[in-house]
């Protein structure tokens, strides 16, 4: 078996601030990896380079694409990059306005992902949207409603249901239950606990919720100040830290 | 030169051979937005500067014109643009669509089915047909680049949602040699497909965003639409209050105090034809 | 290991003979042990009090053969709950090694990538610990078919297996449906019985699987957990109940601080 992605000593600098320095990891399919730190410690900058959005200063990032082999991720065309993106690969952004289309319809939305890979019937695009509605637990009648008139909630759920619907083999996720109420929060976890089982994803998840990582993923990489200090087991990670600042993060959690 | 103040035809010569490099370019990539280097012409944005810079760099002593507006010879601007290359370029003018070697047009495609040897010259206000979808150039120019039409579909997508039908009367989206996506001009969409292998070339001018695209003759043109939402044109149950064709594309006019309606041909060409001659009616 | 649930489609009720199917069920044999611990160490270092070191385990060997049950002894703090997490790959170890018969081959736990240990966790491996990690809003049933379905059961057959281990934990049918958030600490401890054992696995830990459990349950629960060791699963657990270490213990191991 194959790593599905491998990074291998990415390092970005903004200016003179190092937001990630020398990170090496592989993720394996079926794997859900949780990278994990408080704000600042360089984990969107790492996951936005992980997804080929950000270009690093050193490293690379290989991919083991179903269509194309292994691919280094920024070295292939942007034509390739972008196709892949919206077939193998999913995002979702924690603000959901910039993963939709906040003016077209929701079915326009999860369908947009078909129709660029050639759907043109208008009745089974339909139905797709629908049933994916469906699976992100929203009402099919609101099918044709704008995300405008959605809530936080559902917004988040239609734009995981817009990334999934081309059963991508490799989702990232960046914090995507940030700044929703927890009672929504919790569904959202179910949701993608179980999308990612049933569709045996493999995910990359940044958090700097300890009880979302907890819930959601295999393996974590803890981050500071742009460098991974400590990762493995989820489980072992949070009940045994072994660095000092994942001590001090497991520490910082308010027990329920 | 005609009066000692201008060029032939109006422009200078180095622009008119940059403006036929553009067009050149234009046709070898069939449905691609070339840039150039658009100048000020004698008239404002809007009223056909894309068209006219276009003409005045293929136009020459020996070309027939013909210039529409709303399929009608005789409107202010066509009537205007009309004798403005008369004077300038020194061609000889026409109404009559296969006399003509060059026809400039705003918002329609003759009735008349066009021949090898014509050029038909658009007037477009709007060049890029992802725009209203997607603001920033950037990336509608990288969505070309990259064929990325999924955004064009989910417009049409959203129409049926909205409408139950694809309800884009006019400037109604086409694919040029199973390639680019193209914005034909607001012509109705009843005459999307007098653009697919058309004999003729066809040239369009975009003034204020100074674009150029082309669609070679014989080249296909597919109006965009869902295998189970078909691409249809409008039909009337009315035919032309003037010529009595039950083919052409209608303008319905209000004639009176009352709102009396009446339903004539836009292509005023062709109706006086079919008025005139019998047999061109039958 | 999975070839046998079909014998328990006939639904949730417990019955006799469904007793006996489960018995019946049960891993695969093995000559000799399945679990090898040897070299074993582990202290903690809390940073935040000057990289202050607790050790709790040193040079710890043991191994567990299918059809044992090893009690782990000794007082309060002797580490029996630090070397069973450690087991299971919850806690880190610092050096030694613990090898599980996995994939008949052995794998080495110690170092082992995160996936490995994953996978004897899904496999090979089990944990029943006092507390049931809720997950919000899903249904009981759904919470203890999971495992199964992780080794791509049929569904059907997961829920009818999920059924039945709780009908025999006694848990009412009305609240099969219902996510365990709001349960009693003791059903919820039933529920996270049956998730645990709604997988035969060669190995099993068991960190005080009886500990708030009302003397019937708790004799539902050792008798479950007796047939398994029975069918030929390998026991590792802390029972701080005397009877029910008697009951289901074959040997004891000295954990000594």
């Amino acid at each position: 078996m194959k790593p599905l992605l491998s990074a291998k000593g990415l390092t970005r600098r903004f200016g003179a601030r190092v937001a990630c320095r020398d990170v090496d990891f592989d993720l394996w399919p079926g794997e859900v990896l949780g990278i994990v730190g408080e704000s600042g410690s360089g984990k969107t900058t790492l996951l936005n380079c992980l997804a080929g959005r950000l270009t690093p200063e050193l490293g690379s990032v290989t991919y083991d694409s179903a269509a194309y082999g292994t691919v280094d991720v920024h070295d292939l065309s942007e034509a390739r990059r972008r196709l892949l993106s919206r077939t193998e690969w999913g995002f979702v952004n924690q603000d959901a306005r910039e993963g939709l289309r906040m003016g077209v319809s929701a079915g326009a939305n999860i369908g947009e992902r078909l129709m660029a890979v050639g759907a043109r019937h208008y009745g089974d695009i339909r139905r797709t949207a629908s049933d994916w509605l469906d699976r992100v637990e929203i009402e099919r009648d609101r099918l044709d409603d704008r995300p405008t008139a959605y809530s936080g909630g559902m917004r988040q759920r239609l734009q995981i249901a817009r990334n999934l619907v081309s059963e991508p083999r490799l989702v990232f996720m960046d914090e995507p239950t940030g700044g929703l109420d927890v009672s929504v929060q919790a569904r959202i976890l179910d949701l993608l606990r179980s999308l990612v089982d049933s569709l045996h994803l493999s995910a990359v998840l940044v958090t700097h919720d300890l009880g979302v990582a907890r819930l959601l993923t295999h393996r974590l990489m803890v981050m500071q100040g742009g460098a991974v200090v400590e990762d493995g087991l989820t489980d072992q990670v949070l009940d045994d830290p072994q660095h000092a600042y994942t001590q001090m993060l497991v520490a910082s959690i308010l027990p329920v | 030169m005609t009066d000692g103040t201008y060029n032939y035809a109006y422009l200078d010569e180095q622009t008119k051979r940059m403006i036929r490099r553009a067009i050149l370019k234009a046709v070898a990539v069939p449905g691609y937005q070339v840039p150039f280097g658009g100048r000020e012409m004698p008239l404002p944005y809007g009223w056909g500067t894309g068209g006219i810079q276009v003409t005045a760099a293929i136009i020459g002593r020996d070309d027939t014109l013909k210039v529409i507006d709303q399929g009608a010879d005789d409107t202010t601007n066509a009537v205007s643009i009309r004798r403005f290359f008369a004077k300038v370029a020194e061609v000889a003018t026409t109404t009559r669509t296969e006399e003509a070697t060059v026809i400039q047009t705003r918002h329609r495609v003759p009735e008349t089915p066009l021949s090898e040897g014509q050029i038909l010259v658009f007037q477009v206000p709007i060049p890029e047909p992802l725009r209203m979808l997607e603001p920033r150039e950037t990336e509608t120019r990288t969505l070309h680049a990259l064929s990325e039409y999924g955004v064009m579909q989910v417009s049409l997508y959203e129409s049926i949602a909205r409408h139950g039908r694809i309800s884009k009367g006019y400037n109604y989206p086409v694919m040029v040699n199973g390639r680019y996506i193209m914005s034909p001009s607001p012509i109705p969409k009843f005459d999307n497909p007098k653009l697919d292998r058309s004999p003729a070339l066809q040239l369009y001018g975009a003034g204020r965003e100074k674009r150029i695209y082309a669609v070679p003759p014989y080249t296909p043109v597919k109006s965009l639409d869902f295998d189970d939402h078909p691409f249809e044109i409008e039909t009337w149950e009315q035919c032309c209050e003037l010529c009595g064709s039950k083919e052409s594309f209608l303008d319905e006019m209000i004639v009176d105090d009352d709102g009396k309606r009446l339903f004539v041909c836009s292509d005023t060409d062709y109706c006086e034809r079919r008025r005139t001659l019998p047999e061109a009616a039958e | 290991m999975m070839n046998t649930t079909s014998s328990l489609s006939s639904g949730p009720r417990a019955s006799s003979a469904l007793m006996s199917a489960l018995e019946a069920r049960g891993p695969k044999e093995h000559d000799g042990p399945v679990l090898k611990v040897a070299g074993l160490t582990k202290s903690f270092v809390v940073h935040a009090h000057g990289d202050l070191a607790l050790p709790v385990l040193r040079d710890v060997a043991l191994a567990v053969s299918p059809g044992e049950c090893l009690a782990l002894v000794g007082p309060s703090g002797a580490g029996k709950s630090t070397l069973l997490r450690s087991l299971y790959g919850n806690y880190r170890a610092d050096t030694g090694s613990i090898r599980v018969h996995h994939d008949n081959a052995w794998t080495e736990l110690v170092g082992a990538e995160p996936r490995t240990v994953l996978d004897v966790r899904r496999r090979t491996m089990g944990f029943v610990s006092q507390f049931l990690r809720v997950i919000p809003r899903v249904a009981t049933v759904d919470v203890v078919a999971e495992p199964l379905l992780r080794l791509d059961a049929d569904p059907a057959e997961a829920r009818d297996r999920a059924e039945f281990l709780l009908a025999l934990l006694n848990i009412p049918q009305r609240l099969w449906p219902l996510p365990p958030a709001t349960f009693s600490g003791g059903e919820q401890q039933r529920v996270n019985i049956a998730r645990s054992l709604i997988v035969d696995y060669p190995i099993l830990l068991l960190d005080e699987p009886t500990a708030s459990l009302d003397a019937g349950n708790r004799d539902r629960v050792v008798e479950l957990i007796s047939q398994r060791r029975d069918a030929g699963s390998a026991l590792v657990g802390i029972f701080h109940d005397l009877g029910v270490r008697e009951l289901l213990a074959n040997r004891v191991f000295e954990v000594s601080p």
